[in-house]
């Protein structure tokens, strides 16, 4: 390996926050305009790919701390889960629910924005796993 | 000057300039060069993204114009990586 460019972990560091913010105000906004879970787990994991590029793969797998197969995972059950809630009240499979308190910064919350957390992960997920992979060969 | 009349003037010059950075794509003697094109050629496409979103009033494409920044960014550096890891 070559030795790493400072003038560009530089850059990646400052850019990082940078475009996890950007991916979560793409989730959040995601259900009524642009945005949503799949374009903001593709930022998210640009911002992660970014630093791998900067610092080295095991760098990045250390700042991520959590297996990508892992994150799948854990985000195919969180969509999962926000179709099973309809069942608790009673309708049909996977409908929609909408608290009907708006919060502060998240505004409307309900089942749609979890499944939305559950693509977010799951689509980072995949993205990193074939990324680390190709990485480090 | 109407507004219309000076987005169409800088959308054809930007245009124009796309043209010329797709020559240079094609022709462009070693990689180096393709790369610089391509790079330039996504920077001039944001500009066309942002004058189409003033010219409809429509402030969602500055989104599409925010992504294409970074991911390009990331495009170049990962070029640059590759041509550092042949040469």
């Amino acid at each position: 390996m070559r030795g790493r460019s400072e003038i560009l972990a530089t850059a990646a560091r400052y850019l990082m926050p940078l475009l996890i913010v950007f991916s979560v105000f793409l989730l959040l906004r995601g259900h009524n305009e642009i945005g949503g879970g799949f374009v903001g787990g593709l930022v998210a994991s640009v911002a992660v790919v970014l630093y791998m590029i900067a610092e080295g793969v095991q760098a990045a797998r250390d700042l991520l701390k959590i297996e990508p197969r892992l994150l799948i995972a854990t985000g195919l059950l969180i969509a999962l889960s926000s179709a099973v809630f309809a069942w608790v009240v009673n309708r049909p499979f996977m409908t929609g629910l909408w608290w009907k308190y708006p919060l502060p910064v998240l505004g409307k919350v309900g089942t749609p924005l979890l499944f939305d957390v559950g693509v977010y992960l799951a689509v980072m997920g995949t993205t990193l796993m074939i990324l680390f992979t190709l990485a480090e060969d | 000057m109407s507004l219309t009349l000076v987005a169409l003037i800088i959308l054809s010059v930007l245009t124009a300039g796309m043209i010329f950075t797709f020559i240079r794509l094609l022709r462009g003697p070693s990689l180096p060069d393709r790369i610089v094109a391509l790079d330039l050629l996504v920077t001039l496409l944001i500009g066309v993204i942002a004058t189409y979103a003033i010219l409809n009033d429509q402030s969602a494409f500055l989104d599409v114009a925010i992504i294409l920044a970074l991911v390009s960014f990331l495009g170049t550096v990962a070029f640059a990586y590759y041509i550092e890891r042949r040469v």
